[in-house]
């Protein structure tokens, strides 16, 4: 796809060592012993939030990232997981991993339908389409009877995992939120360091030579943009659980906006960068709430300069320095 | 003498964007083992030519066959796997991954679809020995992990070629492998070139005609989208006609 160019990639591409990178896996269990402490020092819920948006955003870099492909509508599989989650929890009153599974599953399928449309085109229009369909999504949410219109499912039962297990503590629900987070990020890093993933990349790379060289380039986009969509659900799902609202603002375009914002300022085509931008929009949300509207447009400020100054995203410069992919 | 053993085919070949017929009825026959170049001016639509031969264009009319199999209503991704595989006129390299991987995602092909997403890539590390072999052959070793997009033009050419040879294809499609080179490169991928024909066929599109006169065993001339003429260079560069269409394209 051309939407993407080569100097807004981040340098995580020098020379990878084939296999896992030890510094990957020292970043990992960093990251997962500072989160494990987290929840003592800091509000739960705050966290939590953090942890969604890093896996949300982490799904949207694995298809623009690695795979090239600029989703504009990617609200649509977070916030219909989102719904179908809330729905089953609070209406069919299922447990939360049964809730969280159908609208994962709902957000597969519907990235099926919308991907198997949407890969036909390539650069600007792929992500008109997928605007296009967001949209559709957006007013379906709007006027179904089963999603409460403007004021969305409220109240949603965070239920007992697998039955047993209460969630109401916001604690014991931060622990199961990490497991599900850290959980999906394993699963990108493998995707991306996969068979599959070096097939994504080389797609990325230079489409016309991948089909020269044999490969069906729109099954694998399909692939990606199908595991994009459920990771993106699983993330609207747990979201859902952990506001016990789903409401018309996880399908709304912006949130789309937002998902590229945070991808972009973290450096998208890195691993950790998505993780980072996550953390440095809400982080912004949440601590410059009493500003009002002129969050919108701090946040506007910060995404001109990043995109100004370091293009690579903040994870993307700092691989620079350390001439390391992170 | 027999009968030429044809390896690719085209009859009739017609490719027309709106108004504008770029290949006219090009029928043209490449024999098994033999590199076979195509020339003319610009605009004779020698890419053209290419692109319908891979099917990266759909032929308006016309029937294309390799090894006596009907292929002009394939997918391009199919043809490759058939082993007709072509290069670009831009460098064609993956410009994020080091020259390793450039050459093992071809090697890669052989385990058919990866659409394993499940597993450790490290399951390619198999293919790395004959990586290594093809990255040497054209004498790349030393930029072995280097990120290919930093490669040197000529060195992207001939990291490209590897990539190409990797997949053992029947016959290569070669599209102005010379294009934009430095002249020690011109002789190290005219070389290079030379070694690989050992083996299989190799159509290839040159304006370098010094390069076309020293590889090729048959030429076909191509302008504006027919065939002027087809032979070994010495007949087909006394033709007056592409001596005439050589020089007037000039004039234009």
């Amino acid at each position: 796809m051309s939407v993407t160019t080569e100097t807004t990639y981040s340098s995580a591409s020098q020379a990878m060592p084939i296999g896992t990178p030890r510094h990957h896996i020292i970043i990992f269990a960093v990251l997962l012993g500072l989160l494990l402490i987290a929840p003592f020092l800091l509000y739960p819920v705050f966290i939590m939030k953090i942890l969604c948006f890093a896996l949300f955003a982490s799904a949207l870099n694995l298809l623009l990232g690695f795979g090239g492909l600029l989703s504009f509508g990617h609200a649509a599989f977070f916030g219909s997981a989102s719904y179908v989650t809330a729905h089953a929890a609070k209406v069919w009153g299922l447990t939360p991993e049964v809730s969280i599974l159908l609208g994962t599953g709902s957000a597969a399928i519907l990235g099926l339908l919308i991907g198997a449309l949407a890969i036909r085109r390539q650069g600007i229009y792929f992500a008109m389409v997928t605007l296009a369909f967001a949209q559709m999504v957006f007013f379906f949410a709007l006027q179904a009877p089963f999603t409460g219109g403007e004021d969305g499912i409220q109240a949603v039962p965070r239920g007992n995992l697998f039955g047993v297990l209460s969630l109401a503590d916001d604690r014991t629900l931060y622990f199961v939120v990490l497991a599900i987070v850290f959980g999906g990020l394993l699963a990108i890093y493998r995707i991306i360091h996969s068979p599959f993933g070096q097939v994504l990349k080389a797609i990325r790379d230079n489409e016309p030579r991948s089909i020269s060289l044999g490969y069906k380039v729109n099954r694998y986009k399909l692939a990606v943009f199908v595991m994009s969509a459920a990771l993106a659900g699983l993330a609207g799902s747990t979201k859902s659980l952990v506001f016990q609202l789903a409401s018309l603002t996880d399908v709304y375009w912006t949130m789309s906006g937002e998902v590229v914002l945070m991808t972009l300022l973290g450096g998208m085509g890195t691993i950790f960068g998505p993780f980072v931008g996550a953390a440095v929009i809400v982080t912004m949300q949440n601590y410059f709430a009493s500003f009002g509207a002129w969050v919108t447009i701090l946040q506007g400020t910060i995404f001109v300069i990043s995109v100004l100054l370091f293009r690579e995203g903040i994870v993307g410069v700092l691989s620079k320095w350390i001439k390391k992919p992170l | 003498m027999s009968a030429p053993d044809i390896i690719l085919s085209a009859r009739q070949l017609t490719k027309r964007f709106s108004g504008f017929t770029a290949v006219n009825g090009v029928d043209l026959d490449v024999e098994r083992g033999t590199i076979h170049a195509l020339i003319g001016p610009n605009g004779a639509g020698k890419t053209t030519c290419f692109n319908l031969l891979t099917k990266f264009l759909q032929p308006s009319a016309g029937t294309i066959k390799f090894n006596g199999r009907d292929i002009t209503s394939m997918a391009p991704a199919a043809i490759a796997r058939l082993g007709v595989v072509r290069s670009f006129q831009i460098s064609a390299v993956f410009p994020r991954m080091s020259v390793l991987e450039n050459v093992r995602i071809a090697l890669q092909r052989r385990r058919g679809d990866s659409f394993d997403f499940w597993r450790n890539q490290k399951v390619l590390n198999d293919y790395d020995a004959e990586a290594r072999e093809r990255i040497e052959e054209v004498g790349l070793t030393e930029f072995i992990g280097e990120t290919a997009g930093e490669l040197s033009y000529g060195r992207k050419r001939a990291l490209e070629i590897a990539t190409t040879l990797a997949l053992e294809p029947e016959m290569l499609l070669l599209d102005e492998p010379m294009a934009g080179m430095a002249q020690e490169d011109v002789s190290r991928i005219s070389a290079l070139i030379r070694r690989i024909s050992a083996k299989r066929t190799i159509l290839m599109v040159e304006h370098n005609l010094s390069v076309v006169a020293d590889l090729s065993d048959k030429i076909t001339v191509l302008a504006r989208g027919e065939v002027l003429a087809e032979g070994p260079y010495e007949t087909v560069s006394k033709d007056p006609r592409v001596i005439e269409a050589y020089i007037g394209a000039g004039h234009g």
